[in-house]
């Protein structure tokens, strides 16, 4: 695991452990390229708080269950591995959820059913199928916390851009002026589906523009 | 009465997808010919009626019987994942023309958000039998209505000039933001 052999040898694995890691965030982007868990996306993005949380959360039970799935790839038949998959996340979603309950109340009725719905969660399930059920423990690791980071910071982003055009506030703090009226519009389901799909077409313009630079 | 405004309301007024953003992923990915469309929605329906009627057996005759309130989520995910596979390979036995309109599709219900939200929310608000399978049919053809009108547009949108950034995914969204508005309007038809 990276313990000796040759400085080459050793660089070729950090590349590869730092290109699994940063890939979440730009290139395979969970929501704005795999087009995946949209439901949370836009559903809890309407403070930038509620988004973070949210990406936290499946933070931990994204890393939790690649862990444990990787580390039982060889020993689940391949007949049985989706049921087992969502056994092992719903398990990790009850502890995120009962977390929630007892330490941040407020957050945990924010979220409302979003939390027990990560277990459907298309990012966690598909990271499990694609990477962690064929990929060492280490590296499907890395997989899933660069994935999650990715997730939140998105959540972030989006809940932002709805949190201060929809309430002139950012993570609970005003940054607009009184006299700004706000969007009310985007605290609604129409402002999210909007804005979401004005990111995605934003990071699609991103893409052609660096190809073009290249 | 209770059990035809539960029916309105999950197919209109909170429609699963447009209010409640649940099963957005089929509805990006399976809304753009019309007759796929039909297909999932109607393949959810079938599997969301039956997992309010077997959810709500659960939740009254083990989970609240034996006060097991923590395995709600690991409990109905099981049913919800066992029922698809068993409905999947009973269509295929059974009727083959059935199954090549809906077998694709199948699979993918287990990940849909909007069944295992159905099942939650029916539990959360304690319906009764009947309430829950009522809101179950209701609850797919919401889902099916926002899936069929998507498509009818995404059709038409074949000929239109998307701006290249916007293809796909993206402009979907935008649809689906102004899909959402024009449902807004029904907000006043069932008064609490």
């Amino acid at each position: 695991m990276g313990n000796g052999g040759s400085s080459g040898n050793t660089s070729k694995k950090d590349r590869r452990v730092s290109y699994e890691f940063l890939k979440g965030f730009w290139k395979e982007n969970p929501i704005l390229v795999m087009i995946l868990g949209m439901c949370p996306t836009l559903a809890v993005t309407t403070t930038a708080i509620n988004g973070m949380t949210m990406g936290l959360a499946v933070l931990f039970v994204l890393t939790c269950s690649s862990l444990i799935v990787s580390l039982v790839r060889n020993i689940v038949p391949k007949q049985v591995r989706i049921p087992t998959f969502i056994v092992i996340i719903a398990t990790f979603v009850t502890m995120v959820d009962l977390f929630l309950k007892a330490f941040f109340m407020d957050l945990s009725k924010a979220l409302g059913p979003f939390i027990p719905l990560i277990v459907v969660n298309c990012i966690i399930l598909g990271r499990a199928e694609a990477f962690a059920s064929r990929n060492p423990v280490f590296i499907s690791v890395i997989d899933a916390i660069g994935v999650s980071l990715g997730f939140t910071v998105t959540l972030i982003f989006l809940g932002g851009i709805r949190e201060i055009l929809g309430m002139r506030t950012f993570f609970g703090h005003q940054v607009l002026s009184s006299g700004f009226e706000p969007w009310v519009i985007m605290l609604l389901p129409p402002g999210a589906f909007i804005t979401l799909g004005f990111m995605l077409g934003a990071k699609n313009m991103i893409d052609r523009r660096m190809g073009k630079n290249r | 009465m209770e059990v035809i405004l539960i029916f309105i309301s999950a197919v209109l007024v909170n429609n699963f997808v447009l209010s409640y953003f649940l099963g957005i992923c089929p509805f990006i990915g399976v809304s753009d010919r019309t007759s796929s469309a039909v297909s999932m929605g109607f393949a959810a329906t079938f599997v969301m009626t039956l997992t309010a009627a077997i959810t709500w057996l659960i939740n009254r005759y083990i989970l609240i019987a034996f006060n097991l309130p923590f395995l709600e989520y690991v409990s109905f995910i099981i049913v919800i994942a066992s029922l698809v596979q068993f409905v999947e390979m009973f269509i295929r036995k059974t009727s083959k023309a059935l199954y090549d309109a809906l077998g694709i599709y199948l699979p993918l219900i287990t990940t849909n958000c909007a069944i295992l939200g159905l099942a939650l929310f029916g539990a959360l608000r304690e319906y009764s039998f009947i309430e829950n399978v009522v809101f179950g049919i209701g609850a797919g053809l919401g889902f099916t209505l926002a899936l069929v009108i998507m498509s009818g547009i995404r059709e038409e949108l074949d000929l239109a000039d998307v701006p290249e950034p916007l293809r796909g995914a993206a402009i979907t969204l935008i649809l689906a933001g102004l899909l959402a508005l024009a449902f807004m309007g029904f907000a006043g038809l069932i008064s609490a």
